[in-house]
């Protein structure tokens, strides 16, 4: 039992779950479950017991039982007490504000990372206000490797979707030139398959190893594909290059999308075997997103934001690439409009960081959604600020088959623009040796069309 | 003037995405960036729009035994928008409905709903079962009465098809309104549905509509899928759809245009 008296009032908080919950800044799916704080006082109230709960309390409660969820006995189990050290006499409050002074530098948050349970980080952000969770975020640099280097401080990477409402090839082949002409796809190339079929997803990821190969960009291909469908390509002899899945902070959660931790393990082996990293063997791609735990009824009664920091804590286990938080795309049952979608973006980047992954972002909305690109441009832009490792690049904004506006090839290029940021340095070299883009990120005439030429006579002959 | 036209603009022809846009510096030209936003307004105003379910009842009726028109708990589309659980669960009077349905036990039980978007669900759910019938009658499957349900999520169909004790559910709903595609329809299929069961016992064919998935194809993979699912007894993750790709998707996309 917690409790915090305010203006007078007591207000009680019966355990630790429902002391995160009604601490979380207001968002339609915390109320939907039925968790959210009835007012702003009682968010206030909660806020402020939450700051005097040691950090030590949160291995010792836990929000999900031990016996019940594997997600639980992974985040336990696997606590690096070592890590934990120097921050373990610290309240929730003490923390954040030991993450905000120099103390707290990228060195001493990566020797934190293991240390850190999930549900910590996700206390700690709800007492922090949008510029902490951006610079503190900014401080922790991760980078990881397959084909090229993500997440070095300073650079902005993307995710070329060159999606197609019926995985038509030619259609792929052509959003995958026009993202690579705008500088896009340094993150990883990842179709999103209209069709979960091991035919076709074979077909689509030998396209994208064409091209990679014959170009030889300097980044991964992923079709997003259900795990399974991954491994049963693998075995069929399909290139893969990253296994990619949804995943969640429960474990029915997770076994509602298909999954356990034994099935993702069992993909990154499968992943693994084919050896096909050149400069690393981050092999993963995981999509997480507030949300998903409630959708599939087993979120236990806990908040959304700290279910979607668990996720994270699975996502740490299989050392993965690239870790997508798809924000705005559930609905707008668990992310009203513009302004919650933005909080949510930022409270995510900032745990998975905290957390040690490469964090980035899909800056999205749905069309029911009470939210435009206005209030995309502003996430992005705090995200660029906060050091994300990537966007998504999607021709228009417009995604012709999942049916959801994120960020363009041209919104990656405002914000490389406007905060000083470039592409991953291998891809950056790339650009520049095909005649695309030079080094200060501005356009090539691309006179003779460099290494696309063939390419561009071929579409100008066509128009 | 300001403006840069990309040089490949003719590979638009390829696909509905907004490829090859051009730029003002590295932002989108004024004429893009203002259609984009009357698009998202026509997108939002799909949202919002009702489905005539009586006039859909009597355009299908033929094709099935029975027809009933239902409804979720969620009695408007705020509410809707905002309570997937109210979505996902009959009203008191279509359950009562549905008991008194005839005839019970079924092989597949079709259910419409309108879902994000009812003119998903105009425009397609017809031509669909149009192109599903033959797949049906080839099969011998025998059809429960169709459900039209109002205000309705997927899982609605694990109820509907629960009731009327089908073997399997297939579920037409309008999916979320995209900017370029206001009308898709989406067809989800559980075996053995009940209340309860999660998107994992489900399997999907979506994106059907002009300029999508043709309507032909998607009851190509639907009747495969319900094939399986009622030869092997499951649906959803275990069961893959190993229908052959369209020829589009069997390779030489980026060859076919010199990348």
């Amino acid at each position: 039992m917690f409790s915090h008296t305010l203006a007078g009032q007591r207000h009680a908080f019966q355990d630790l779950a429902t002391l995160l919950a009604r601490a979380t800044p207001l968002r339609s799916g915390d109320c939907l479950a039925g968790v959210a704080a009835g007012t702003d006082a009682e968010r206030a109230a909660a806020q402020l017991a939450l700051a005097d709960l040691p950090l030590k309390h949160f291995l010792t409660e836990v929000v999900v039982p031990y016996e019940d969820d594997e997600v639980t006995r992974l985040i336990i189990d696997g606590h690096d007490a070592a890590a934990f050290a120097p921050v373990s006499s610290m309240t929730v409050g003490q923390f954040r504000d030991w993450l905000l002074s120099d103390a707290a530098d990228g060195q001493a948050l990566a020797a934190l990372a293991p240390g850190l349970a999930p549900e910590m980080a996700a206390a700690v952000s709800k007492i922090c206000r949008a510029q902490d969770l951006v610079l503190i975020a900014r401080k922790a640099e991760v980078t990881t490797r397959f084909r090229n280097t993500i997440g070095l401080r300073g650079r902005l990477s993307t995710r070329l979707q060159p999606n197609h409402p019926t995985d038509d090839a030619i259609g792929v082949a052509a959003a995958v030139l026009d993202g690579l002409l705008y500088g896009s796809g340094d993150a990883v190339i990842g179709v999103n398959p209209a069709t979960d079929n091991v035919a076709a997803v074979g077909a689509l990821l030998r396209l994208l190893d064409d091209v990679i190969h014959r170009h030889e960009i300097p980044t991964q291909s992923c079709v997003l594909a259900h795990l399974t469908t991954t491994i049963a390509a693998i075995e069929a002899g399909a290139p893969v290059d990253l296994a990619f899945q949804s995943i969640a902070g429960t474990e029915g959660t997770n076994a509602s999308f298909g999954v356990s931790l034994a099935t993702l393990r069992e993909g990154r082996e499968a992943a693994l075997s084919l050896d096909r990293g050149k400069l690393g063997d981050n092999v993963m791609y995981f999509e997480t997103g507030q949300g998903s735990c409630l959708s599939a009824g087993a979120h236990h009664g806990v908040d959304q934001q700290t279910l979607e920091a668990r996720a994270y804590a699975v996502a740490r286990a299989f050392e993965p690439l690239l870790v997508n938080t798809v924000v705005g795309f559930i609905g707008p049952e668990y992310l009203y409009d513009g302004k919650q979608i933005i909080r949510a973006g930022l409270e995510d980047h900032f745990c998975g960081k905290l957390l040690g992954l490469p964090m980035g972002c899909d800056i999205c909305h749905t069309n029911h959604a009470e939210a435009d690109m206005d209030d995309m441009d502003v996430l992005l832009t705090m995200l660029g600020a906060a050091g994300v490792a990537f966007v998504m690049g999607i021709p228009g904004s417009d995604d012709v088959m999942l049916n959801y506006q994120s960020t363009s090839f041209h919104d990656a290029l405002y914000a490389r623009r406007a905060l000083g940021l470039r592409p991953a340095p291998e891809f950056e070299a790339w650009l520049e040796a095909s005649g695309v883009m030079a080094a200060d990120g501005r356009f090539t005439p691309l006179e003779g069309g460099g290494r696309f030429a063939g390419a561009l006579a071929r579409a100008g002959a066509a128009a | 003037m300001s403006v840069v036209v990309d040089r490949w603009s003719g590979l638009r022809r390829h696909t509905p995405a907004r490829i090859a846009l051009g730029r003002a510096g590295v932002s989108l030209p004024t004429s893009e960036a203002l259609a984009f936003r009357a698009a998202h307004a026509a997108a939002r105003t799909a949202v919002h729009a009702a489905l005539d379910a009586d006039a859909l009842g009597a355009t299908l009726g033929a094709m099935f035994p029975a027809v009933a028109v239902l409804a979720s708990r969620a009695e408007d589309r705020p509410t809707y928008l905002r309570r997937p659980d109210l979505g996902r669960r009959l009203d008191d009077a279509s359950r009562e409905g549905l008991a008194l349905a005839e005839p019970k036990g079924a092989d597949v039980a079709v259910a419409i709903c309108d879902g994000l978007s009812a003119l998903a669900v105009e425009r397609n759910a017809a031509r669909f079962l149009a192109a599903f019938a033959p797949h049906v009658a080839r099969h011998g499957w025998r059809l429960a009465p169709l459900g039209i349900a109002l205000q309705g999520r997927v899982a609605l169909g694990d109820e509907i098809g629960e009731l009327l004790r089908a073997r399997l559910t297939l579920m037409l709903i309008g999916e979320r309104p995209g900017l370029s595609s206001p009308d898709s329809l989406g067809v989800y299929l559980t075996h053995g549905p009940r209340v309860g069961l999660t998107d994992a016992a489900r399997n999907c064919v979506s994106n059907i509509r002009d300029g999508g998935l043709a309507h032909g194809e998607a009851a190509h993979r639907a009747a495969y899928l319900c094939a399986e699912a009622l030869r092997r007894g499951l649906s959803g993750v275990a069961l893959k759809d190993e229908t052959a790709p369209a020829p589009a998707a069997l390779g030489g996309g980026a060859a076919a245009i010199g990348l």
